[in-house]
């Protein structure tokens, strides 16, 4: 085989990913970009400021910021005890923590819906305890609840390993040389996870910002977020254009995180699972 | 000391407060799954029926059977394609190869739902009508770049001059690279498949807008029975994917400390 033949290996690929990666995002723009008639437009995109599009959006931006800072608190602490057990790679406890993320993502969100309904376990035992109700199914409380807990794991996996690969020296170092536990936390501990962070943060976010899933399960389709929006755009309204439109707005979120992604984490070691 | 022993206390409660928070919902669809009870509030005995209702429902078993059958298939043939491709691309000069690798990304890092939608208008367009042929194709086309992300280091590894030292020897490049290059790149493409396969076992929104009507999977079955009712039979059906994901796991576990060790 020589250098020339090698390289036609990749043609079936370079094909197929021609085929079924770039021509349907193509036609995203093509769709978003004209109008029913066929003819250029901005209308489909601007329609993200029409009064219930920007609301679903900002809701959306909002909902998703809030659960990757939520994530983000509970993921850090979480990371930081594992790495103080000193496991090795794929030992039991590291397994347990990944365990649920193998359950389908949709039974999960299954199972909160029956927690949190309103005659949900959760009331029930409340109820029994002589407590106050928890009245959150349907609200955004719940969506946030549900993507926290679908998307957890994505933070914590990405600063597990960058914890993980911080060698003991480069603390006791800081340590030798006087720095105080929140000393040695802000000046060493945390800059060199801040790649962890950035591919925990988007693989958080991106997910969260684009879901309708979570929001139609446990937010019983009162709560609009922009992927319900552009999700009953093709089910439903079947204006394919203007959901096109909107999918491009979502486009660009999804492009800054990227940007964010190739700046820190060059080596894409956060990435890795 | 007193310090960081409190400390490690602490960090203990946390775990286990995680755990709480990760298992509570699980064991609820478990412990629902036996309840002789329909409603979600009340223990009305244990029972087996819900099991056997599952295993006679028609919609779900074949939902599971698509599932299953579009794993398997996605996951191989992704992984046929990408392993001959990474070869490829391992040969190619920088800039092809960085401008092919950033194409590579773009399933990885789109949102599930422009993916979904982008492949929903391609199919319509080129007048192929969905049904389970638009969902393998969808499903082989995000789990191609995972293959490839999974072989591309492995071949990074493997010595350029153990392959030629084959070929002076007399091998032909065939042989050479069978017997040289593919057991050192076997780790990655075995790594490739099972990531190919659990992605394609836990998607719902990509097959959610490319399978058309009449044609379900595990997920999309769970979708639209969530909003006519949820019937205890799907509890049970969680119960039986959570059991068989716990032993595969563990059965997986303990074989990679077993070749640990034996290292």
């Amino acid at each position: 085989m020589n250098k020339d033949f090698r390289k036609v290996l990749a043609f079936p690929y370079i094909i197929w990913m021609a085929g079924f990666t770039i021509i349907p995002l193509s036609l995203i723009f093509i769709y978003g970009l004209t109008d029913k008639s066929g003819s250029f437009t901005f209308a489909n995109v601007l329609a993200i400021f029409a009064g219930e599009h920007f609301k679903a959006l900002i809701l959306s931006i909002s909902l998703s910021v809030v659960s990757t800072v939520i994530c983000l608190i509970m993921a850090f602490p979480l990371a930081l005890t594992l790495k103080s057990k000193k496991l090795d790679k794929g030992s039991l406890i590291v397994f347990i923590f990944i365990l649920p993320m193998w359950m389908n993502f949709l039974l999960r969100t299954l199972a909160w819906l029956s927690l949190l309904e309103k005659n949900g376990i959760i009331n029930t035992i409340l109820h029994f305890l002589h407590l106050p109700g928890l009245n959150i199914i349907n609200t955004p409380a719940a969506i946030i609840l549900g993507m926290v807990y679908n998307y957890l794991p994505f933070m914590v996996l990405p600063i597990y390993n960058v914890l993980e690969k911080i060698d003991d020296n480069t603390i006791n170092a800081a340590r030798d040389l006087g720095a105080n536990t929140m000393q040695t936390f802000t000046k060493v501990i945390m800059p060199l996870s801040i790649p962890g962070i950035v591919s925990g943060v988007t693989m958080v976010f991106v997910p969260a910002l684009t879901t309708f899933v979570i929001s139609n399960i446990l937010g019983g389709s009162k709560v609009l977020l922009i992927g319900n929006v552009i999700e009953q755009e093709f089910t439903k309204g079947s204006n394919w254009n203007l959901g096109s439109g909107l999918s491009l707005i979502m486009m660009i979120f999804i492009l800054i995180s990227m940007a964010f992604i190739a700046k820190y984490d060059k080596d894409g070691e956060g990435i890795s699972v | 000391m007193i310090f960081s022993k409190i400390r490690k206390v602490l960090g203990d409660i946390y775990l286990v407060f995680v755990l709480i928070f990760l298992y509570a919902p699980i064991a609820t669809l478990v412990i629902l799954s036996f309840n002789t009870s329909k409603s979600r509030n009340r223990w009305g005995g244990f029972t087996f029926d819900w099991y056997g209702e599952l295993f006679k429902s028609s919609t779900i078993m074949s939902a599971f059977r698509n599932t299953l059958i579009i794993a398997f298939l996605s996951a191989l043939i992704a992984t046929i394609i990408g392993t001959i491709a990474a070869i490829g691309i391992n040969n190619m000069r920088k800039l092809p190869k960085t401008a092919v690798m950033a194409v590579n990304n773009i399933p990885m890092l789109n949102a599930d739902i422009v993916t979904g939608i982008s492949l929903m208008l391609g199919f319509i367009a080129f007048g192929i009508s969905l049904g389970f042929k638009t969902i393998l194709i969808s499903h082989i086309t995000f789990n191609i770049p995972y293959v490839l992300l999974s072989v591309m280091p492995k071949l990074k590894q493997t010595e350029r001059v153990t392959y030629e030292a084959a070929l002076d020897l007399g091998a032909t490049p065939l042989v050479a690279f069978f017997k040289v290059v593919f057991p050192d790149i076997f780790p990655g493409i075995i790594s490739g498949f099972l990531l190919a396969f659990t992605m394609s076992l836990d998607d719902f929104i990509i097959t959610y807008f490319t399978k058309g009507a009449g044609i379900n999977t595990i997920s999309t079955l769970v979708y639209s029975e969530v909003r006519r009712g949820i019937k205890p039979s799907l509890y049970a059906l969680s119960t039986i994917i959570f059991g068989t994901v716990l032993i595969l796991l563990i059965v997986s576990n303990i074989a990679q400390n077993k070749i640990k060790k034996n290292k």
